[in-house]
């Protein structure tokens, strides 16, 4: 593995294509998406990640079902998410499920936490939205501990205390699934992945490269605060947004038109603006090549670029000629012009065997023979199928 | 040290402007009477009808141009307001309303403001009263008592209108002077008193 990371990422949106008035079932958009995922395998990116929602016209509802389909359909290909929301979803399932998703796609699998921004979302779930950081905080102090800890006992303000819990399955070979933390703007879940030494993502699209900037910049200083390293030692991720073809004229006279209706930003700033402001990149590959490497101007080294390429009503064969001149012609530039000027010292992108290796260096890792828990010393007379087998052989 | 800056908020659509006019002479009384006290302060001019696109586009995408962001600096970091809008249906101009609600919240507490309103008679001025001291309330802003509203007659007429000016950019300055804007701690800032650690955080989770 290199030591930057290529992807794309996902909101799960269903538009009407604006240039034909077709719009895609959420049965063609759900292939669709193992579509892009295994294109995105064969031509050589390196993540798949899949956003969260729970209200339409958004259908990633469920994105371990998704993530696990995929691990099965794929060889390379990391899963991850953007994001996992933690506020609204039980920090005890998100362990359960993604710890379940780690074994089956033999470590190809790390998650970003998010809060989400639908308002009616935290009362579907139980949830208010003003509780929004405090639920961030609470909630990922719990997951942290139920991939640390064998047993666990704990009390807090938003969930059903746990006693005498044992989150299964165990963490594949007793090192948990790597960790990002996105946010926009706020500080405190910079602090919070600086606190723990997880990685950062910051989305990197809609908005104004400023954020980027002030956020990624307090988490280095901190990470370091908090004692993990020096500030570009720290693990960031950023996204972007792209859209491209042979000439730059013919890719804003294509992409025109998705912008200017698109739910996010359309009826607001031209196209031209709009590229100003943000990251949004229209043009050649090369220009997208050019705009990417700045990236690095605001946020130092970095170790994962994920791009979204599939919203705002994009066809299909659309979203697929992208990720083909992505993984083709863009990424194996990116990738050398990235190493060319990375600095000494940089971590390389988080992987799984990498991290396993550094855990068993460090004397961290949980147990090593296949059962992380049980090593540990997890109590297994409250498992019911042991205790059926102990009385049948009795 | 550098003066204090005062920004001058007006929404007025002609040009020339009867609002830009009434802003101008409450900035005029406020820097007469900041004399009296012996200081002296800057003034910025924050004109909307230009940036009425960029307010729009900003609402829309949450990304202010260049133009709106300075003008937004302008306005948060000064030390005083004086903001003067057109009555339209009884209200605020949606523009003037826009503006302060592109502003991010927090941004304009304790802020010593000066609230003007323009109208074709005078039966529009209960405008100050109903829909701008509520807003100004809300944002945490510290209004002076006096607001003066300016009918196109009053323009012509000795109606008191240099009066009620005067009174209000003394109120102004007085409340300048006397009672200046706490400033909230930049929360990006890890070595101000107020940073909230993750510690903190935890305790509080």
């Amino acid at each position: 593995m290199s030591s930057m990371q290529f992807g794309i990422f996902s909101v799960s949106d269903i538009t009407q294509d604006p240039t034909t008035g077709k719009t895609p079932s959420e049965h063609e958009r759900i292939k669709g998406w193992v579509a892009m995922a295994k294109k995105a395998e064969e031509v050589g990116l390196d993540v798949f990640a899949a956003g969260e929602h729970h209200n339409p016209p958004f259908f990633s509802s469920s994105p371990t079902t998704t993530l696990g389909y995929l691990a099965a359909q794929t060889e390379r290909l990391i899963l991850s998410t953007a994001t996992t929301l933690i506020t609204t979803n039980d920090p005890v399932k998100i362990a359960e499920d993604f710890a379940m998703l780690q074994h089956l796609s033999d470590g190809r699998v790390d998650l970003t936490l998010g809060r989400g921004n639908t308002g009616p979302v935290y009362p579907w779930f139980g949830k208010d939205i003003r509780d929004g950081i405090e639920l961030a905080i609470e909630n990922y102090a719990l997951l942290h501990k139920l991939w640390h800890e064998p047993v666990v006992n704990w009390q807090g303000k938003h969930r059903t205390p746990l006693t005498g819990f044992t989150s299964t399955p165990a963490p594949l070979d007793g090192v948990a699934p790597f960790v990002w933390h996105g946010s926009i703007r706020s500080p405190q879940i910079a602090e919070q992945a600086a606190y723990y030494g997880d990685g950062f993502f910051h989305n990197n699209i809609f908005w104004n490269k400023e954020h980027t900037e002030r956020m990624v910049k307090l988490y280095r200083s901190r990470f370091a605060h908090y004692g993990h390293g020096e500030p570009e030692q720290a693990i960031v991720g950023l996204g972007g947004q792209i859209f491209m073809k042979p000439t730059e004229r013919e890719a804003k006279e294509r992409f025109r038109p998705f912008f200017d209706v698109a739910p996010v930003y359309g009826h607001g700033p031209s196209l031209e603006d709009f590229t100003e402001m943000t990251p949004l990149t229209v043009g050649t590959p090369e220009q997208v090549i050019e705009r990417t490497l700045g990236f690095r101007d605001y946020a130092g080294d970095y170790q994962r670029q994920l791009f979204l390429v599939d919203h705002a009503g994009l066809p299909l064969e659309e979203v697929l000629e992208q990720i083909e001149i992505l993984g083709t012609e863009v990424v194996p530039v990116l990738r050398r012009e990235f190493d060319a000027v990375r600095q000494d010292g940089v971590p390389d992108a988080p992987t799984h065997a990498a991290r396993v290796a550094a855990a068993r260096e460090a004397g961290t890792q949980l147990g090593e023979q296949g059962n992380a828990w049980t090593e540990q010393g997890a109590r297994t007379d409250f498992d019911t199928g042991a205790a059926i087998a102990r009385q049948a052989g009795e | 040290m550098t003066s204090p800056r005062i920004a001058v908020v007006s929404a007025g659509l002609g040009e020339p402007s009867s609002t830009k006019l009434l802003a101008d002479r409450l900035r005029d009384a406020t820097l007469a009477a900041l004399t009296a006290h012996g200081q002296h302060a800057e003034v910025v001019d924050v004109t909307l009808r230009p940036l009425a696109q960029d307010i729009a586009s900003h609402m829309l995408t949450h990304n202010p141009s260049e133009a709106l962001d300075a003008a937004i600096g302008e306005v948060i970091d000064a030390e005083a307001i004086i903001a003067v809008t057109p009555t339209f249906n009884q209200s605020y101009s949606g523009l003037f309303k826009s503006f302060f609600d592109v502003i991010e919240e927090g941004q304009l507490a304790s802020i010593p403001t000066a609230l003007g309103a323009t109208g074709g008679t005078a039966r529009h001025s209960m405008v100050m009263d109903t829909a701008m001291r509520p807003m100004f309330a809300y944002l945490k802003a510290q209004v002076v008592p006096t607001g003066v509203f300016a009918a196109s007659e009053d323009w012509g007429t000795a109606s008191g209108l240099d009066r009620r000016i005067a009174r209000e950019g003394q109120e102004l300055a007085d409340l300048m002077v006397a009672m200046p804007r706490r400033r909230e701690a930049d929360p990006f800032d890890a070595e101000s008193d107020s940073f909230v650690s993750f510690e903190q955080m935890l305790g509080h989770a």
